[in-house]
């Protein structure tokens, strides 16, 4: 039998990629570049019996599908730089508390209302320190509008599998592009759900580190009861201030995802090998970077591109050891220097890092990266 | 008639953060016995609360409780109502959290008209950080940070739940104990959004800088400035000035509430695609 193959865009991708994943429960507000994931959720969760609303504000969304993911259903919500800026404390707050969650940031230009249908990339430090405090931070980029299909699912099996808020932001070109898309079958990409409690009601913490550093999560309603919070809080839920306590549980909520970066983060070397000008580039700036590595290629520049998939956690060890090969690193980017600053925290000065910058709403073309090679080389 | 509070309390939970004199506390015991005469089942039953002293009422009641962010009890318990429908959703709170920062979650519940029940205690002050002002603090009252008088109006928050579309809204007070658990009773039998005011006192924050000397002051101010509102139809508009009207003040039978239209939402979505 063959697969089912449609031409869809980004953000539609995106929403067909949480059904697949089992999610059954979206909360929204609209906000461009980001609408259409609403809109087909409005659509296609009540015929699977999933539920969609749309909530007053955007901290009103973020608060619903936390509420959804602690009575057991796995819930999206979509939005664009203001409404993540709106939804930062509660991000925490699932952090913290430790929900399971999907959140799709479109990017688009900023600060405050920027350029509403501006493609732009300058979210991605906000990925991980928009929310006050320490926290764990897994962050998606994909680039093409099958990658958003499968790394949605990937961020519900992160979100599930780790117990913590997962982000997946692709820049409006990729969100709004239209593109082939071959549907997996049912099963061909695994699907993962929260480890469900073995102890019997009575015996049961919601966050029990007996069983290692992710507890397993019951669903309110499914015959559990416990208490959470977004103070700092003991095994058993109840909040504490014993500074031992809430150093460790701090440090845990971190390691959830340090201690396991390798399972999430993915990234993809194009021609990085014998390369003496590396391009660091994710989202639709790489597919710009890929042409001019080829361009390069051909003129007798050894270029290679390393596109991140997984943007937090960085891999910073891979970027360390390719520094001490490489003369340079150029980072396209639509941002000032977002992601140039992280490859530049990782190298230990051992190669110099170029930047190419557009917050002015045009994407980075290959022409100025290979004219940038050409400078560096 | 006796009430089993302890199966209700959490053990080793107790003493709780409530000052001397606060009204939290029996408004919490008007829960409980609210829960108790109803046979309510702590699994099923989940208490959402937001951020000051109020919204840690959850922590002592033992059911699935969820103490959220300020101000968004009624959007995580819209969540949470929306994947368990059966279940029975309570949100609890003060008046700052539910009607100032939590107010536009406050009044959209109200507008669904989500089967859900929402206890404000209004006890007119930010208690927990020290007795700023909040929504519903009355004009020319102090407060930490209304030092000369308040120059703010006061939300009236049952008119403000009425006018937004709750089926289902009274309002008793900290002083009238026994009417409390009465009007939970009602309110979260009520097919719809229920709101129940709390007319509550906070003596360390608000009396003290109000020149009211004690507690029972406090206590027997909130008797004397309000009127049963069956009492209130057989009175003048004189003598209802400065009073405060309490019991059920609205209540609107037959119109649909918000899971059940949204299962509606399912069967034509589903319907339309065999």
């Amino acid at each position: 039998m063959s697969k089912k193959v449609a031409f869809l865009q980004g953000n539609e991708a995106a929403a067909h990629g949480a059904i697949y994943a089992g999610c059954t429960f979206f909360a929204g507000y609209p906000i461009t570049p980001s609408t259409e994931i609403a809109e087909v959720c409005s659509v296609e969760l009540p015929k699977v019996g999933g539920k969609f609303i749309q909530m007053e504000d955007e901290i009103g969304a973020m608060s619903a599908v936390l509420g959804a993911s602690l009575a057991g259903a796995k819930a999206l919500t979509a939005t664009s730089g203001p409404g993540l800026s709106l939804k930062q404390e509660i991000i925490g707050y699932g952090c913290i508390a430790e929900i399971p969650v999907v959140i799709i940031d479109i990017m688009r230009g900023g600060p405050s209302t920027g350029m509403p249908t501006g493609p732009s990339q300058s979210d991605i430090m906000a990925a991980k320190w928009g929310t006050h405090g320490d926290h764990p931070a897994i962050c998606l980029v994909p680039a093409s509008v099958q990658e958003i299909f499968d790394e949605t699912v990937r961020a519900f099996n992160l979100a599930e599998k780790y117990r913590t808020p997962v982000m997946v932001m692709p820049d409006e070109i990729v969100g709004h592009m239209r593109e082939r898309i071959v549907f997996p079958e049912p099963g061909e990409i695994p699907v993962i759900d929260r480890t469900a409690p073995s102890v019997p009601p009575e015996k049961y913490k919601p966050y029990d580190t007996s069983f290692g550093d992710i507890p397993p999560l019951a669903a309110f309603g499914s015959g559990y009861k416990f208490h959470v919070t977004g103070l700092n809080k003991m095994e058993d839920g109840f909040p504490t201030t014993k500074a031992p306590i809430v150093q460790a549980e701090e440090e845990r909520q971190v390691r959830k995802v340090e201690a396991n970066k390798a399972d999430i983060m993915k990234w993809e070397e194009y021609m990085v090998d014998d390369a003496e000008i590396v391009v660091v580039a994710f989202g639709s700036t790489s597919r710009s970077a890929r042409f001019a590595v080829n361009a390069a290629r051909e003129q007798g520049i050894k270029a290679g591109l390393f596109r991140l998939i997984t943007f937090w956690p960085f891999p910073e060890e891979r970027m360390l050891e390719i520094s001490k090969k490489v003369k340079a690193f150029i980072t396209p980017e639509m941002n000032l220097g977002q992601c140039n600053g992280v490859v530049r925290g990782c190298i230990e000065g051992n190669a110099p890092v170029y930047g190419i910058y557009h917050v002015d709403g045009e994407p980075v073309n290959p022409e100025e990266i290979l004219k940038k090679m050409k400078e560096v080389k | 008639m006796s009430y089993d509070y302890e199966k209700w309390i959490r053990p080793g939970k107790l003493p709780h953060i409530w000052c001397p004199g606060c009204g939290h506390g029996i408004v919490m015991k008007g829960l409980i016995r609210a829960f108790d005469t109803l046979g309510f089942k702590k699994e099923n039953t989940c208490i959402v609360s937001g951020i000051g002293c109020a919204s840690r009422l959850p922590g002592y009641i033992d059911c699935c409780t969820l103490h959220t962010a300020h101000g968004r009890a009624a959007a995580f318990a819209t969540g949470v109502k929306m994947a368990r429908p059966e279940m029975d959703v309570i949100c609890v709170g003060g008046d700052g959290d539910g009607c100032a920062i939590g107010g536009n979650h406050f009044i959209h519940m109200c507008r669904r008209n989500i089967d859900m029940t929402y206890i404000v205690m209004n006890n007119k002050i930010y208690g927990m950080t020290g007795g700023q002002f909040s929504s519903s603090t009355p004009t020319g009252a102090k407060a930490s940070t209304t030092p000369y008088g308040n120059p703010d109006p006061a939300f009236d928050i049952a008119k403000l739940a009425i006018g937004a579309g709750a089926t289902f809204v009274a309002r008793g007070t900290a002083f009238h104990a026994t009417q409390i658990d009465k009007l939970i009773v009602e309110a979260v039998q009520h097919k719809g959004m229920s709101v129940v005011e709390i007319l509550d006192d906070c003596p360390t924050t608000y009396g003290r800088r109000n020149k009211f000397k004690s507690v029972v002051e406090m206590m027997n101010n909130l008797k004397e400035t309000t009127v049963p509102v069956k009492a209130a139809e057989k009175m003048t508009p004189e003598q209802l000035q400065g009073k405060v009207l309490t019991g059920v003040l609205y209540k609107e039978e037959g119109r649909s509430d918000y899971t059940t239209e949204y299962a509606k939402v399912i069967e034509r979505a589903q319907a339309a695609k065999k």
